[in-house]
């Protein structure tokens, strides 16, 4: 337990050393809904259609971006070998960082939620619920991008493979939590679509780490 | 340095095959070590040293056969009896060394002194605060063999430990495997070159060419 434990606050350290491990996710996700009303126009209601939609799947992709390198370094470098080579379980390993990488990137991504609500003309006493959503939300992304990063791990350009593999595990997510962010900009009952993303985050973060496991002990083999 | 519990430790291969892709590089290999031996692997390159080290380390699955760790301490797979340094040292780029053995030390359980300790001993007192990427090879490597002076653990299976080291390194190397063995523990390492004094030998060329 000590060693998943460990790990997890390496991986925090890391992720916040390496020269801002955030900024870049931030960043995709911030242009990308900033971008959405020279893109759309501004009609009246035109954003209010496509803003939640846009700023969803912006968080999504946004989440994506961090896959690549998630395992590979510790891959490349011999630290995997060094953790499965001491009798770690690599399902504490792979929890443990994705965990971490959830924490230094997901979090500031729920973090900027807001402002891009706002911009996107979304009601503004629905900003709390934004950064619920898009936490609960980022989790799901992380937690299964985990899975295609551990299975791209080996490949020299993975990040193919990763949207492949991880786009599909996002649907669930895609179609609640942007149910959920469309009600509460039309003043609805936001309480079901966010209670079912919020059952689908549990179950990513409950299984992904078994699967990217597997994956990681292939990668290694 | 492993202490009594280790005194009756042993590692038994039966019948191990390992292929790479549809190339088989060793099979019918049968190897039994004990406690206070050491076994050098050698051969020529591709002769399947690592990958038998792998396999011994639970890394590489066989092709055919088992390996089986019985003794005082281990479980069958001997997760917790063994340390594994692959010819990667698992040195992270952005961590200073000392930061590095003491996240090892966290790692394993084990109080921060030993990590200090362990950097003194290999030699890298005074590089403690460079970080990973400003070590040469040769500090990258004493860097790695600090994880098996943090945790005490009767198997050490390294793949080929003194190499990028300088006549100085190569020499703890030796001293670091002859303590380790006066003590109950047990090393098989991929080597060219100098040995270990008294150490057996498995020649996996000759394997290949008798099969």
């Amino acid at each position: 337990m000590s060693g998943s434990f460990s790990v997890f606050s390496r991986e925090l350290k890391l992720a916040w050393s390496g020269g801002g491990g955030a900024a870049l996710p931030v960043g995709f996700f911030a242009a990308a809904a900033s971008m959405t009303p020279f893109a759309v126009g501004n009609e009246i209601g035109n954003l209010q259609i496509a803003g939640p939609g846009v700023m969803w799947i912006a968080l999504a992709l946004a989440s994506l971006l961090p896959m690549e390198r998630l395992f590979q370094a510790d891959l490349e470098d011999g630290t995997l070998d060094a953790y499965a080579g001491s009798g770690v379980g690599m399902e504490g390993i792979a929890l443990a960082k994705t965990l971490a990488h959830w924490i230094a990137t997901g979090i500031p991504l729920a973090l900027i939620a807001p402002v891009l609500w706002i911009m996107l003309q979304g009601p503004p006493d629905q900003v709390l619920f934004v950064i619920g959503a898009a936490l609960v939300g980022s989790l799901a992304f992380f937690f299964f991008g985990s899975i295609g990063a551990a299975l791209a791990a080996g490949l020299r350009r993975g990040g193919l493979v990763i949207a492949l593999v991880t786009l599909p595990l996002y649907v669930p997510t895609m179609i609640f939590g942007a149910a959920a962010l469309y009600a509460a900009a039309g003043g609805g009952d936001w309480g079901q679509p966010a209670l079912l993303a919020g059952a689908v985050s549990l179950f990513g973060i409950a299984t992904s780490p078994f699967a990217a496991a597997m994956a990681l002990r292939m990668a290694i083999d | 340095m492993s202490g009594a519990s280790a005194s009756s430790l042993a590692l038994e291969v039966e019948n191990l095959a390992a292929a790479r892709g549809l190339r088989v590089l060793f099979e019918g290999l049968n190897l039994r070590v004990s406690s206070g031996e050491s076994l050098e692997l050698r051969g020529a390159n591709g002769s399947g040293k690592s990958t038998l080290l792998r396999i011994l380390a639970g890394l590489t699955r066989p092709h055919e056969g088992r390996v089986r760790y019985s003794g005082a301490g281990a479980d069958d797979e001997g997760d917790a009896a063994r340390h594994y340094l692959g010819h990667l040292d698992a040195v992270k780029p952005t961590e200073t060394a000392l930061e590095q053995a003491r996240f090892w030390a966290r790692y394993f359980g084990r109080p921060q002194d030993v990590a200090d300790a362990a950097i003194k001993r290999v030699g890298l007192a005074n590089r403690k605060a460079v970080p990973g990427r400003g070590l040469s090879a040769g500090q990258k490597r004493r860097l790695a063999l600090t994880r098996l002076l943090i945790e005490p653990r009767p198997v050490w299976l390294l793949d080929e430990p003194t190499a990028a080291l300088d006549t100085e390194g190569r020499a703890l190397v030796m001293q670091l495997v002859a303590e380790h063995r006066a003590g109950g523990g047990m090393v098989i390492a991929a080597v060219h070159g100098e040995g270990f004094a008294d150490s057996r030998v498995m020649d996996l060329s000759a394997l290949k060419a008798a099969a």
